[in-house]
């Protein structure tokens, strides 16, 4: 396995040692629960460190640590924001949420929740590079809008959404505004200084921290109802026992992103992209600029993305696919589809996404690879002629 | 992780090509939960009897494996017997596979229209 070339981060990465390293003596020395100051003093040093924790995530989103709770991840985050503004608002001010077609599914199906409990939900269309249109997003607001909620960045095509703009627009017209950043933050960084969203998703285990921990960023002020009942930590925003190395290896996690290490990855992934774009009949999903510096997602026609996956495993490199018959719903992507992809489309396209671990080398010989197999694959289409 | 005689089909798939004067064509494509899978067979016939058999398929890992499998059952089949390889009968070759991949088996449909063809044309 040690020569697997792991392309798959945007479903999950690598643990980082030095994140480990952070987090370990909080398994064995430092595990007591968080108690307050007048706890016995194994508690109040773990209260110590988990404030530390979130002092240090809060500096990298500008925010002030009371802004950030701590949770299983990013789904929990997402779920945290659109049903606790949902049960905060939805009585008092109105039932309408604005969200958009490609979300990842934590907003997308809890959005869909909170329809079958009698919230009206605009899904925004996007354009075919996966952006929202903002005039659009504009004359979808209305008096019983309670929550804006869209996406930061693509978990499948990359594309980037203005985030800045979103935020602006919401403030300006008194709409609450939720953001999933989970595949975004921190290597697209986000400050909530300068762009007024009140609600960010945030995950550990996608900048090779662990996996379980998450964290929502609740603007102060910012009406969420706690949906979760339980005990009262968190500032009383979400029960459960404080995930104290979660947390610190979720902190220790952002400082170790470096801008020089992201134009590193893009590097990579701006090759990969180069060279699977010669292949015929192949054609690059999402934005060509506002996109994941870590991400690539590629359309091959005529072959199957199952399939592709097969071979380019038994060559030893993990990627993903939009492909219906690789889904575990069975369908083919939404997003694919969503940006105006037919499902031959979805059916035929691949997602690379580049992390910390990859190599430079890795790059052609994944390049090499693909090249391979889609022509294997086209050999055998009844397609495949068209190919040539 | 799909069983050995998939993988092994998958890889190696039997009678892959075109019969540019087949004696009968026929396509298929994969079920509700497949519909982006398909496949072509092209069939010889000689005396009632397929004498050479020739696919291709776009698809899942099932779909080309089953069309391999497919294509090995029916050659040198008569027509009756040919008729009679089934999704079920494809399946059984391949061993264990997720029920939801039986959509994905497309070969013998494939095979069954091309035996369909030729009847047609020889009838016609």
């Amino acid at each position: 396995m040690s020569d697997f070339v792991y392309l798959d981060n945007a479903a999950s990465t690598r643990l980082d040692e030095r994140v480990l390293e952070a987090m370990r003596p909080y398994f064995f020395e430092t595990y007591a629960v968080a108690t307050s100051q007048f706890g016995y003093s194994p508690g109040v040093e773990a209260k110590d460190a988990l404030e530390s924790a979130r002092s240090d995530l809060a500096s990298a989103l500008g925010a002030r640590a009371e802004e950030v709770v701590f949770t299983s991840g990013g789904t929990e985050s997402s779920n945290m924001a659109l049903k606790g503004v949902a049960m905060a608002l939805g009585e008092k001010k109105g039932k309408h949420i604005i969200t958009t077609r490609i979300e990842d599914f934590p907003v997308l199906n809890s959005a869909r929740a909170l329809e079958r409990m009698g919230f009206r939900v605009t899904y925004l269309n996007v354009d075919e590079t996966g952006r929202i249109d903002l005039q659009a997003l504009e004359q979808a607001i209305s008096a019983d809008t309670i929550l804006i909620s869209v996406q930061s960045a693509n978990q499948e095509i990359g594309t980037l959404q203005d985030i800045a703009a979103v935020a602006r627009l919401g403030h300006e017209r008194g709409v609450l505004v939720h953001t999933d950043a989970a595949h975004s933050f921190p290597r697209v960084p986000l400050n909530v200084a300068e762009t007024p969203v009140d609600l960010v998703t945030m995950t550990a285990h996608l900048v090779h921290g662990p996996k379980g921990v998450g964290a929502l960023y609740i603007r102060e002020g910012t009406p969420l109802a706690k949906w979760m009942d339980g005990g009262f930590q968190e500032f009383n925003l979400r029960a459960g026992e404080e995930n104290i190395p979660g947390a610190i290896g979720f902190a220790r996690a952002i400082q170790l992103v470096t801008v020089e290490e992201t134009q590193r990855i893009q590097a990579m992934r701006d090759r990969l992209i180069t060279r699977a774009l010669q292949i015929p009949h192949s054609r690059l999903n999402g934005h060509p600029v506002f996109r994941l510096p870590h991400n690539a997602n590629i359309s091959f026609r005529f072959v199957e993305g199952e399939s592709i996956l097969l071979h380019l495993d038994m060559r030893g490199f993990a990627i993903s696919t939009g492909s219906a018959c690789f889904s575990r719903s069975l369908e083919a992507s939404h997003v694919i589809l969503g940006i105006g992809g037919d499902h031959e489309r979805a059916h035929g396209s691949v997602r690379f996404t580049f992390g910390r671990f990859n190599q430079e080398r890795d790059v052609d010989a994944i390049a090499d690879a693909v090249a391979e197999v889609i022509a294997s694959l086209r050999e055998i289409s009844p397609l495949g002629k068209e190919a040539n | 992780m799909y069983n050995d005689r998939i993988l092994q089909h998958f890889s190696n798939p039997h009678n892959v090509g075109d019969i540019p004067d087949a004696d009968g064509m026929g396509q298929a494509t994969g079920g509700d939960k497949c519909p982006e899978d398909l496949a072509y067979f092209w069939i010889k016939v000689v005396d009632g009897r397929i004498t050479q058999v020739r696919q291709k398929t776009r698809g899942c890992p099932v779909a080309i494996a089953a069309s391999s499998a497919t294509s090995v059952l029916a050659e040198g089949k008569t027509l009756e017997e040919a008729g009679r390889i089934t999704v079920e009968a494809v399946a059984a070759v391949l061993g264990e596979m997720p029920e939801r991949k039986f959509d994905s088996i497309v070969g013998p449909k494939a095979l069954a229209a091309a035996i369909e063809d030729y009847r047609s044309r020889t009838e016609g």
